[in-house]
């Protein structure tokens, strides 16, 4: 479509704001709760991308394109620290033959 | 005249630094030269003071000011004015002839050098006493003189129990002074000064405040009893005879013990106006005379037998100052400095003649090997006892004159504790110079005359003990010529009520004719007993009844010991123990532990676990969240 | 149709992040989150944000996701390993992360936000008007996301280098 001024009188922002706090909640359950360490960056994509949404919606419903530059922003952001973090985890892997975060606990006092 | 009076206060000081710091280094003769001359420098400018001592008071020194805070203002001033003048000339000149004789005394000592600097340093401190312009400055001398005390008492460090001495000779001092130091307190209260001059002069105005004054006087008082060795305060002064003997002649017997004798006589127009506290202090000064007469009957150590006479003589002081006779307590003191200095310095000659033997059971028939001593000896003994026309018998009859126009009664007591003075000083100087030698052969065979640096000061002192009752010949036998001490003092505030009672001219007479007759009839009878019939003190173990008694001292070394100091260290013992080993440090220390053990407890956050740390944040994140919804 | 299509392009999104959660198999998750990457782009189309849907798919869906396949194909980490933490901080975490949903939603209900006046042509997702803003008022943080990028790479490159001397040479695979 070439506008956006359906979904702004069809669905209020509340929804997105709903939308955006479950996914939140699951990627942050979701690094709470898996021992692969990719599996944990990837939760923590899942995040990135909540926060993402809500960036947008509001872009939108407050007609400023700051909202959207952020989200642009965001996502640079995201793709240099998920290639970093990947060649850390590699380089993880190299050392300790795991990525399994519950036995990297060589930090410990 | 204003320069000389701070110099005749630094000549001593400098003495003190000279010997102090360069004595160790320098040949024995030349330290103690210069310890002497700085004393005899300070004589000199005394001597000069006195003679421009004119009959309208003072002057007035101010060196610098000391403190200055808000309304409180004390400045570093110095008085000397008639009453402060005959100190000062009475510390130089005894201190002289004193600093002359330890030359001799503790030439083999080598500690030389040490004892010269102590010495000086006293008189310095003894003199601040005395030119003091304001009470704190001479609470400041008084302190110093305890100061010296101990340090000259526990001379002999090395031996303990001289330091315990010493260490009871200061302990016993600040307890009276304490007493001076809150009197000093309400006098600043009161006066809102603390110089002499202002305090007087703005007495008058004061008239209402009888009680509180009577409080100030007391606290006075107590500081006296304390520097001054009255009851209960007096067991300091003879265990202080551990203390070398020129230190025992100056210190305790002319100087020191008499700063409390100054205290009052300075305050007298303080006193005047309390008339309980005046009660008081001849009570008590009386008390004194008598009860440590009594001890001194049954001494055998020859210095603990003068320790008590002066603890005796100086209640006959007090006594004086008691009833109002401030001039006779003075001229006491002069007399008394004069023949108790001889005395002791006679002592310290027959110990160094005897190799350090000091019972005098085990001397005897002295005189022949020690004439000089032997016959200066004579004229202290009989100067103390009171024998006409030498200068104790003066002094000591103002005071007992003075003492019967104020009561009858009182006038017995004092009659019998002079009485009981010339027994007791008769034994020491019957056994000691009379009969055969009753000591070892090498005691015998080291018997000298001591050398004449020590009996030049013996001879001085001996001649002015014959002749110092020229200096207040009572009225009724000298007509207008007698009584100069008086008038000298008459311009002094507060001393100019110094002749308190007035007799008739016969009481005078009989009250003079009792005591001669009665010191007359010591002597006779002591001579009978200790050379014709040869009687000899017993040994301690045979000593029985009251004799043991007051060979004991009364035991009352003994009661302060069960109720004060042993209550003391067994309370600082548990305030040890258990306030401070266990309360304190335990609390200190608990702080320590606990820090431990909770850092032992914060360290388990530290797990390692990535995901217990990310729990964390969200947790953290959850309380954020919630905190800025609440607030 | 617009309310329908949010709320289908919703559904995907929800359900696939919790197959992310959920699944056993990494490569399970990957996949599922390719999905809930979609369903999201989705959802920018919906909001007329062009660009960034655009964008979204390729660099998301198809480079970082692509990325974390090869990764895990590369550590051959599809075998069967304990995927869960215990179940101690299992319950907790789901307990938390309900926590962090409730609290949120807790402090944003009520929030009352009115689309603006100013928001009626809802023509700033195109990428003709998100261009101008980038490259007028945001050229310096985009220039330095740029010297960003760099030191990623530069980092990722070092990080994955090889140490000569490195004695893990047994390990054929890597």
């Amino acid at each position: 479509m070439n506008s956006a001024i359906p979904v702004l009188q069809a669905i209020p922002i509340d929804n997105y704001l709903w939308l955006s706090a479950i996914l939140f909640s699951i990627g942050v359950a979701g690094v709470l709760m898996r021992r692969n360490a990719i599996v944990l960056l990837m939760c923590i994509e899942l995040m990135l991308n909540a926060v993402n949404l809500l960036f947008a919606a509001f872009s939108t419903y407050l007609g400023d394109a700051s909202g959207q530059i952020m989200v642009f922003f965001i996502m640079v952001v995201a793709a240099a620290e998920a290639s970093v973090g990947l060649a850390i985890l590699v380089m993880i892997y190299r050392n300790h033959k795991t990525v399994d975060v519950s036995f990297l606990d060589k930090l410990r006092g | 005249m204003q320069q000389l009076i701070p110099t005749i206060l630094l000549l001593p000081l400098l003495g003190f630094l000279f010997s102090g710091l360069l004595g160790g280094r320098l040949p024995k003769t030349v330290v103690g030269a210069v310890a002497s001359l700085a004393v005899l420098g300070a004589f000199l400018g005394s001597l000069y003071a006195f003679g421009q001592a004119g009959p309208q008071p003072e002057w007035t020194v101010k060196v610098f000011q000391w403190v200055a805070v808000g309304d409180f203002q004390i400045d570093f001033g110095l008085l000397v004015d008639r009453l402060s003048v005959w100190m000062m000339l009475i510390i130089t000149g005894i201190g002289f002839l004193i600093h002359v004789y330890a030359i001799g005394y503790m030439h083999s000592d080598p500690g030389f050098a040490r004892f010269f600097a102590y010495l000086n340093l006293f008189i310095f401190f003894m003199l601040l006493l005395v030119m003091a312009d304001n009470y704190l400055i001479m609470f400041f001398g008084w302190e110093g003189v305890g100061l010296c005390s101990y340090l000259l008492i526990g001379f002999w460090f090395q031996n303990e129990s001289y330091g315990k001495a010493a260490r009871k000779a200061f302990i016993m001092n600040r307890i009276g002074d304490l007493g001076l130091l809150i009197g000093i307190f309400m006098l600043f209260q009161l006066f809102g000064s603390l110089n002499y001059q202002d305090i007087f002069s703005r007495l008058p105005a004061m008239r209402m405040a009888e009680g509180a004054l009577t409080v100030v006087t007391l606290l006075l008082f107590i500081g006296a009893i304390g520097k001054s060795a009255q009851i209960p305060l007096y067991t300091w002064l003879p265990d202080a005879m551990a203390g070398p003997t020129p230190v025992s002649a100056l210190i305790h017997a002319a100087t020191m013990v008499t700063a409390g004798i100054y205290l009052l006589v300075r305050s007298s127009l303080l006193f005047q106006l309390a008339p309980i506290t005046l009660e008081i202090v001849t009570y008590v000064g009386l008390a004194t005379a008598l009860f440590a007469a009594f001890i001194g009957l049954r001494q055998n150590d020859i210095k603990k037998v003068l320790a008590y006479s002066t603890v005796s003589q100086l209640g006959l002081m007090f006594l004086a100052l008691g009833v109002g006779a401030y001039t006779s307590a003075m001229f006491h003191l002069t007399t008394h400095a004069f023949f108790k200095a001889l005395l002791f310095l006679g002592a310290g000659s027959v110990i160094h003649a005897m190799g350090g033997e000091q019972d005098i059971r085990r001397m005897g028939g002295l005189r022949a090997a020690l004439p000089v001593t032997y016959w200066t000896f004579v004229a202290g003994t009989l100067a103390i006892i009171g024998f006409p026309l030498l200068s104790g018998f003066f002094s000591k009859d103002e005071i007992l004159a003075q003492v019967f126009a104020h009561s009858p009664i009182l006038w017995g007591l004092a009659l019998l504790s002079s009485a009981v003075t010339a027994v007791y000083m008769m034994r020491l100087f019957f056994l000691t110079f009379f009969g055969d030698f009753r000591g070892t052969p090498e005691q015998r065979g080291h018997l000298h005359e001591s050398p004449a640096v020590m009996t030049w000061p013996l001879i001085a002192l001996a001649i002015l003990s014959v002749t110092g009752g020229v200096l207040q010949i009572p009225a009724f036998l000298a007509g207008g010529n007698g009584q100069w001490l008086s008038h000298w003092y008459q311009t002094l505030p507060g001393l100019a009520g110094g002749h308190v009672g007035h007799l008739s001219h016969t009481a005078e007479w009989v009250l003079m004719g009792t005591t001669t007759l009665v010191v007359l009839a010591v002597m006779w009878g002591s001579y009978r007993a200790y050379v014709i019939r040869k009687k000899l003190p017993l040994a301690d173990t045979q000593v029985r009844g009251i004799e043991l008694w007051a060979a004991q001292k009364f035991y009352i070394d003994e009661l302060y010991d069960a109720i004060l100091v042993r209550p003391l260290e067994k309370l600082s013992g548990i305030l040890y123990h258990i306030a401070d080993n266990r309360v304190i440090d335990g609390s200190v220390n608990l702080i320590g532990v606990v820090m431990t053990r909770l850092s032992q407890f914060f360290r388990l956050v530290q797990n390692g676990n990535t995901s217990y740390y990310l729990f964390g944040m969200v947790l953290g994140l959850i309380l954020i969240l919630l905190l800025n919804y609440i607030i | 149709m617009v309310a329908f299509l949010f709320y289908v392009l919703s559904a995907v999104s929800v359900l696939c992040a919790l197959l992310v959660v959920l699944m056993r198999n990494p490569v399970h998750s990957v996949l599922s989150l390719i999905i809930a990457f979609f369903a999201i782009a989705g959802h920018y189309v919906l909001l007329n944000a062009q660009f960034l849907a655009i964008v979204h798919v390729i660099v998301y869906a198809g480079a970082i996701m692509v990325l974390f396949l090869f990764v895990l194909m590369i550590l051959n980490l599809n075998k069967a390993a304990p995927p869960y933490q215990t179940t101690l901080v299992k319950v907790m975490g789901a307990i938390a992360g309900g926590l962090l949903l409730v609290t949120m939603v807790a402090s944003l209900k009520h929030s009352a936000i009115q689309p603006v006046a100013g928001a009626e042509d809802g023509q700033i997702g195109l990428v003709k008007n998100l261009g101008k803003a980038l490259f007028t008022e945001y050229v310096v943080p985009f220039e330095i996301s740029s010297i960003l990028f760099l030191a990623a790479m530069v980092g990722a490159v070092t990080l994955g280098m090889r140490n000569k001397k490195d004695n893990s040479s047994a390990i054929t695979h890597l």
